[in-house]
């Protein structure tokens, strides 16, 4: 873009005019200044992180270490979190952790073998399967958990128990009891998530180069060796990744059990998560402070279990 | 130049942007919308906003020199409590008026309450309502919601099943002769005399309530573990076992299940307050005609046969701009005869105005009485001096959390020793 050149009226006549500088605004040359530039472009990210992000965990910290009641704020030490010593809070860590388990036990080998079955090419119906999985990734948490409180139903009627009814077994009530209302959360988890976890891994199986299971079949390898010796180690990247995410997704686990139990009340608190026992003391019993604490501990818990096992998986050796 | 004026228009634009950000966040609605004073609603229950829109259409007839505007919302009722205590603790976005539910109004009663005193309109009108449905709401001798109802526990037999068994329901006077005529019942019919709820309070709370003993006692402090909680929950344990009474199918008394087992003729009986009809005419219509209502059998003879049972506080904010007016609209819709009358017009509550029981207009026709019969406050003129008040403090919420989620689903559907399980609990709220 042309800079307009000012020239000079006053210059007398004879002289040699001076060398023609622009002239630039202020405000112009500091937002073309190359040295200014990066952070201006960075400052969206800085203040929406410093305003949504380190601004609220920082009160929380403060929070933490407070009795908020209406109209009245005072300093505790640490009681909130000596309160947390409870079974109460046991039985929610117990659920969340379960939770977390057994949805990486399901949901990092069934995606991956989906995903090499889907991606092999003589797999018929390939691109139907692919949208069908995906879908309930889609849909509402909310309605997916009524949907399933309603399959997971104690009358005769619910598809549950229907299905027994067809073997010539008796109604059972799946979600007052803490194994078969665990294995609803379970199944909900995977009809939603299966899919999503499914187009990772395909990604990650695209960028495997096809030459290896060439040389691979040349060297008399079968196919499970292939599997075993290329895919996996090659989706090691993806699979850290699903674990992770995993971890997180598990641990922070809330809606589901909150429309499965049609609210935060479920029998015994076999559905109550780390989450919901937040929501429950923060919230539904306003303790703002004794939340607070339940969050922090919940940060930190997260933060040492991903922390762990990348450093187990090696993600922070250096590159070769 | 061409760039300096886009940065310049660049600049405006996100000026414009931001102030039009900033605007709709502090959500400050105009002080007067239409010919009136705004006056902001919120509760859970749309029943509730309807019923308070039809109010605010009333007051504006008699009260032309200073008509309102009432904007109401509803919410589903968690989140509509949890943003009313955020707003509340914020000191920002709080309503005029909100609806708090009777468990939830501890949480509110925290520290220094954030809602106007209402006895200027209350204490003049003491005498004529129902004292406890305010003082739930109160602390420190100040009263700060008006509640719907009494919420007067009674009985709901199925006529027709207790025909069947030979039973005449106004031979039952004790909750002995309850459970004598229940295993009657179930040896005659093969059905259970009652049901009873496993995730909720509106059995076992008023049990405890008749006998005069509560959760928190008038201190506020637990007696949820005291002799006679326990024995009651021993008493409802064993008709349990016995099966004159089953868990409620779903676990309450307002699940999905419950309805369709109960519409079918699942059991000869329930108790839960008056304002639980409207679930009768509204999702078991199959029951119509067929469900008489009788007060609760009492513990012994003479003793009280019914309990005041849940509820909903309706306040004033200390954050409303109008707060006289807000309380006088509230008074009028919630203490006035004419008010009472409404509520039990159109929402079917036993109203705490207590002179309004006897008035015609609650035995004209409506849907109730289609259901229930003309003699529905027959009864409730009957208990209405056997109702003891009960206790709600800021331990509330904490305590219903545990009955509902722990006590009573070990006790009733896992069959745990009563004693054991209330100690626990009691030990582990102290």
């Amino acid at each position: 873009m042309a800079t307009p050149v000012h020239t000079n009226a006053n210059v007398p006549t004879g002289q040699p005019p001076k060398p023609q500088r622009p002239t630039r605004s202020r405000w112009s040359r500091f937002i073309h200044s190359s040295r200014t530039a990066p952070y201006v472009f960075v400052l969206p990210f800085v203040l929406s992180f410093a305003l949504f992000f380190a601004y609220p965990v920082i009160s929380t910290v403060i929070m933490s270490f407070q009795e908020v009641l209406p109209g009245i704020t005072t300093y505790v030490g640490l009681e909130n979190y000596k309160d947390l010593i409870n079974p109460t809070f046991g039985k929610a860590i117990l659920n969340s952790v379960l939770y977390t388990l057994l949805t990486l036990v399901v949901l990092i080998p069934l995606p991956l073998v989906l995903a090499v079955l889907l991606n092999s090419p003589k797999m018929p119906g390939r691109g139907l399967f692919r949208s069908v999985m995906f879908i309930p990734a889609l849909t509402s948490v909310v309605v997916a958990g009524t949907i399933f409180r309603l399959m997971f139903g104690e009358l005769d009627g619910s598809l549950m128990n229907s299905l027994l009814g067809v073997f010539g077994l008796e109604p059972y009530k799946w979600l007052m009891n803490a194994n078969t209302g665990f294995l609803a959360l379970i199944v909900l988890a995977l009809w939603r998530w299966l899919g999503v976890n499914m187009l990772y891994y395909m990604s990650g199986l695209q960028n495997i180069p096809p030459e290896l299971y060439e040389a691979a079949q040349i060297d008399g390898a079968s196919r499970f060796d292939s599997f075993w010796r290329i895919t996996i180690p090659m989706l090691k990247p993806v699979t850290i990744y699903v674990f992770t995410i995993s971890i997180y997704a598990g641990l922070s686990m809330f809606t589901e059990s909150y429309m499965l139990w049609n609210g935060n009340n479920s029998p015994n608190d076999i559905g109550l998560t780390i989450v919901g026992y937040l929501y429950r003391q923060g919230l539904e019993q306003n303790s703002m402070g004794f939340g607070a604490a339940v969050g922090i501990v919940l940060l930190v818990f997260t933060l040492l279990l991903n922390l762990v096992q990348l450093k187990f998986f090696g993600l922070f050796r250096k590159e070769d | 130049m061409l760039l300096r004026r886009k940065s310049m228009a660049l600049m405006l634009m996100a000026v414009v942007l931001l102030a039009g950000l900033l605007q709709g966040c502090s959500g400050k609605a105009d002080e007067k919308d239409g010919p009136g004073t705004e006056l902001v609603l919120w509760t859970f229950n749309e029943l509730h906003e309807k019923f308070f829109l039809q109010m605010a259409d009333q007051w504006n007839q008699l009260h032309p020199d200073e008509p309102i505007v009432l904007k109401a919302n509803t919410f589903p009722y968690d989140n509509h409590h949890s943003k009313l205590s955020i707003a509340l603790q914020s000191g920002v976005g709080a309503p005029d008026i909100a609806d708090i539910e009777v468990n939830k109004i501890g949480n509110f009663l925290k520290g220094i309450p954030q809602l106007v005193p209402l006895n200027p309109v209350i204490d003049p009108e003491l005498k004529n309502i129902v004292p406890s449905r305010v003082q739930i709401y109160g602390k420190d001798g100040k009263y700060y919601g008006i509640d719907f109802h009494v919420g007067a526990e009674v009985m709901y037999y199925n006529k027709e099943i207790l025909d069947q068994a030979g039973v005449n329901p106004d031979s039952i006077v004790t909750w002995a002769d309850y459970a004598a005529a229940g295993k009657q019942v179930l040896a005659k019919t093969g059905k259970p005399m009652a049901t009873v709820e496993t995730n909720d309070l509106w059995n076992y709370w008023p049990m405890i309530s008749q006998q005069k003993s509560d959760f928190l006692d008038d201190k506020g402090e637990l007696t949820l573990d005291n002799e006679t909680n326990i024995k009651t929950l021993e008493f409802l344990q064993q008709m349990v076992k016995d099966k004159i009474a089953i868990p409620a199918p779903g676990g309450g008394h307002h699940m999905e299940e419950y309805y369709g087992f109960m519409n079918k003729g699942g059991a000869a009986s329930v108790w839960m307050p008056m304002w639980y009809m409207g679930r009768f005419t509204d999702y078991m219509p199959d029951l119509k005609g067929k469900i008489i209502i009788r007060p609760l059998p009492a513990w012994e003879k003479g003793g009280s046969r019914s309990a005041g049972m849940g509820g909903t506080g309706t306040v004033v904010t200390n954050q409303s701009k109008h707060q006289d007016l807000a309380m006088r609209f509230l008074a009028f819709a919630k203490l006035s005869k004419q008010g009472n009358v409404e509520i039990w017009k159109q929402l079917g509550f036993d109203p705490i105005r207590s002179e309004v029981w006897t008035m015609p207009e609650v035995k004209a026709k409506n849907k109730f009485t289609d259901y229930f019969g003309t003699n529905i406050f027959d009864t409730l003129i009957e208990v209405k001096d056997e109702i003891n008040a009960v206790h709600i403090g800021p331990k509330t919420p904490d305590i219903a959390s545990a009955v509902r989620n722990k006590i009573l689903y070990r006790t009733l559907l896992n069959g745990e020793d009563p004693a054991t399980v209330l100690h626990e609990l009691a030990d582990e709220l102290r």
